[in-house]
């Protein structure tokens, strides 16, 4: 007979993994981890915060988003301008444009100097272009492998754009040398310590934030656009304008986790937003396993870890590696870690009950 | 059994993660380590790697002399896997993790530009081989390769000389050769030269039909070329497609070497001219005994070129400063370096105390049909390096953005 716990005591377990987690990474690693690793973990907590949206998107949603550098890149490049621009002073030009021949400030920069504006529009951007693309593309329906080529192409697109246009991006170089963010000297670790708790507080919050989304009437309503969207939109709902705001917020939490990742990696370039780091991602979600959040969040954390520690460990064949990592994974478990935790709980519920 | 399926990924996975652990070798008393940032992977593989050995080979053979200071030089190498955001993570992770005493590293200017606010913060050295752009000159980065003043513009009076009076202008879009291209225009100004057309392609590009097109309906005497990596294959290909040959339209590299030449095809090249420090055929004793170690060490079919003498050379470099410091400590060395004259396969070099930079001498080589490159004009004598062009009127106002 299975034995069902009070309902408080459940409440209590359905939140103490996530609890668990709050705690080993808001208190656990700054304390452990010397600056350069917590930096590392920083990094791999802003793609994860990118990983949860693709995992919003593509998992929940069944939008293969393969672009989400783009997203990721506009969010990266508005802080990149804003921390440039309080670098150069009032009246200065940022270094890239002093050697790329421009001489004056161009009027699309001059905004980012506030710093309300620059983080607002890391965000907006991200989000004003998906629902350009999202009610453009969901309208016409398109879907499937089709979505997923256009969102790649808008990667490269955008890659192109970036790299043609020296003067105004930083080209090929992209843009880095930051000095202080909102008046903190980035290079202290006590900042670095700060913009971690940050990235992590973020990350923690919009994991809640997404599994409340996931579970409310509109996640159903999302799930069952991805199993059957001729019948949703038969029961007379709009699949265009569901999957839309899904794309949008996705979108907005990449320029989000961009705007973050700016200050803690200190550089952003073209190289970080194409089309192989925006596939990295969605590989990350795939291994981590696409169905849960969680999996996604874990599997952005995993995959640079993992991406670290070979290329520390094995100088010469790590991407071998790396590559083995997911194919090992795919093959053994097409559901991604994720899938390996639940079926291991699954079996010990199981094997505790009988 | 339904288990093992996950239980075995979950065992694999947990081992694979497990070979990447933070368990670093301590240094001992008796060693030195240094740092070897350059891509291993990615489309700078190619190039980067030859340096690396490059400098593994100096390492070496300091260690086989005695080491710096008594104490062996251990290298720790990481891949910048031709990302420049990898190199500035790697570059922290040399300087925090490993507290390597110093690092050879770099290539491209991109990652030369994401590494430098690294160096500059921890306070570290950075020995940077390349060829590049000029208009830079940190305190923690020493440049063992040609600013502009020692290769573009000893290019440029070697074509004057030629007679070459119209140039055109191709190039991969990046940094690099935007800034020299700007520089070859203001030195064209200044010296009754045209400048017919100015075009760039991304990096990787390797469609260049329209671009050859434009070269040669322009038809100018010369071409200065700065495309970086696998485009110069596509470029002389279509180029020799085109008709044009070297003694009609000679096109002056500066971003071809030995090692590219291969990749190239040498039928496409040849008779081409170039611009550089050093060649493998370089006449000077220690180019002798440099050629023959590589090629003892990597193969004999292995060729030499001037990233990576000058990356042979910054260990070299490095291991004097500290031995003349008396410590590996980052300032001191920094204090000790100005005015190391070393004799090097490309002949001497001195390390200037103002900018960090060699003095270097000037070459321009044709690429001949057995792959080598022949030298036809040398500057005579070290050039003092200048990288934001202070002693060339022409060139004013160009580090000031105008």
């Amino acid at each position: 007979m299975i034995r069902r716990p009070p309902p408080f005591a459940a409440a209590i377990g359905r939140h103490l993994p996530f609890a668990a987690v709050a705690a080993v990474a808001l208190v656990a690693a700054p304390l452990l981890l010397e600056p350069f690793r917590l930096g590392l973990l920083a990094k791999y907590l802003c793609y994860a915060i990118v990983a949860l949206g693709i995992g919003l998107a593509w998992g929940q949603g069944g939008m293969l988003a393969l672009g989400q550098g783009v997203f990721f890149g506009l969010g990266g490049y508005s802080m990149a301008m804003y921390l440039k621009l309080t670098e150069a002073g009032p009246g200065g030009l940022p270094d890239f444009m002093v050697w790329s021949g421009v001489a004056e400030l161009p009027a699309l920069w001059t905004p980012f100097a506030s710093p309300v504006f620059a983080v607002g529009m890391a965000v907006a951007g991200p989000v004003a272009l998906a629902v350009v693309l999202g009610t453009l593309v969901f309208r016409q329906r398109v879907r499937g492998a089709y979505f997923a080529i256009l969102t790649q192409a808008l990667a490269a697109a955008m890659v192109i754009l970036l790299v043609g246009q020296q003067g105004l991006s930083g080209g090929t170089n992209g843009m880095t040398n930051f000095f202080e963010l909102f008046g903190q000297d980035l290079a202290e670790d006590s900042t670095q310590r700060g913009l971690y708790l940050v990235v992590a507080g973020v990350l923690g919050v919009l994991y809640l934030a997404t599994r409340q989304l996931v579970r409310s009437r509109y996640g159903r309503l999302l799930v069952a656009v991805r199993d059957g969207e001729d019948r949703v939109r038969f029961l007379g709902y709009d699949p265009a304008l569901v999957k839309t705001v899904t794309f949008a917020v996705s979108a907005g939490m990449a320029g989000l986790a961009g705007a973050l990742f700016v200050p803690v990696v200190g550089i952003i370039s073209p190289a970080l937003l194409g089309v192989v780091p925006s596939l990295e991602l969605v590989v990350a979600v795939a291994v981590g396993g696409r169905h849960v959040l969680a999996g996604a969040v874990l599997g952005a954390v995993v995959m640079g870890y993992a991406k670290t520690a070979f290329s520390e460990q094995f100088a010469d064949g790590w991407l071998y590696l790396q590559g083995a990592l997911f194919i090992l994974v795919m093959t053994l478990a097409p559901k991604g870690i994720a899938g390996i935790a639940q079926s291991v709980v699954g079996r010990l519920r199981r094997a505790r009950t009988t | 059994m339904r288990i093992s399926r996950p239980i075995v990924s979950a065992i694999v996975l947990l081992a694979l993660t497990a070979c990447g652990s933070d368990a670093e070798p301590a240094a001992s008393s008796n060693e030195i380590k240094v740092g070897l940032l350059h891509s291993l992977s990615g489309t700078m593989a190619i190039s980067e790697v030859t340096v690396r050995d490059a400098e593994l080979l100096a390492i070496d053979e300091i260690n086989k002399a005695g080491g710096v200071l008594g104490k062996k030089l251990v290298p720790v190498v990481e891949d910048g896997a031709s990302d420049w955001p990898t190199f500035a993570e790697k570059a922290t992770k040399l300087i925090r993790q490993d507290k390597v005493a110093t690092v050879f590293g770099g290539w491209t200017s991109a990652s030369r530009k994401a590494m430098l606010p690294v160096f500059e913060r921890y306070k570290a050295l950075l020995w940077y081989p390349v060829q590049y752009e000029g208009l830079e000159s940190s305190p923690y980065i020493f440049y063992t390769g040609a600013t502009t003043n020692q290769q573009i513009i000893p290019g440029l009076d070697y074509l004057k000389e030629q007679g070459k009076k119209k140039v055109f202008l191709v190039g991969s879009d990046y940094v690099f050769p935007r800034t020299a291209n700007k520089i070859i225009k203001a030195y064209a100004a200044a010296n009754g030269m045209e400048v017919l057309g100015e075009e760039y392609t991304p990096l990787g590009h390797t469609e260049y039909s329209t671009l050859v097109n434009k070269v040669t309906q322009a038809a100018p005497d010369a071409v200065f070329n700065t495309l970086n990596g696998d485009s110069n294959v596509a470029f002389f290909k279509q180029l020799k497609s085109a008709g044009a040959s070297a003694e009609s339209m000679p096109v002056l590299s500066v971003s071809v070497a030995e090692e590219e030449v291969t990749g190239i095809g040498v039928d496409n090249i040849a008779g081409h001219p170039v611009a550089w420090n050093y060649y493998q055929t370089t006449e000077t004793p220690a180019n002798e005994a440099f050629v023959k170690a590589y090629k003892a060490k990597y193969g004999a079919n292995k060729v030499t070129s001037d990233p990576m003498e000058a990356g042979y050379n910054a260990v070299y470099l490095w291991a004097e400063a500290a031995k003349k410091a008396g410590t590996t400590e980052v300032e001191a060395v920094r204090k000790a370096a100005p005015g190391i004259a070393l004799d090097r396969p490309e002949g001497r070099v001195t390390i200037d105390g103002e900018n960090q930079h060699m003095y270097k001498t000037a070459r321009i080589g044709i690429i001949q049909p057995d792959g080598l490159i022949k030298q036809v004009w040398d500057s005579g004598e070290p050039i003092k390096p200048d990288p934001y062009l202070k002693a060339y009127p022409w060139a004013a106002g160009l580090a000031a953005g105008q």
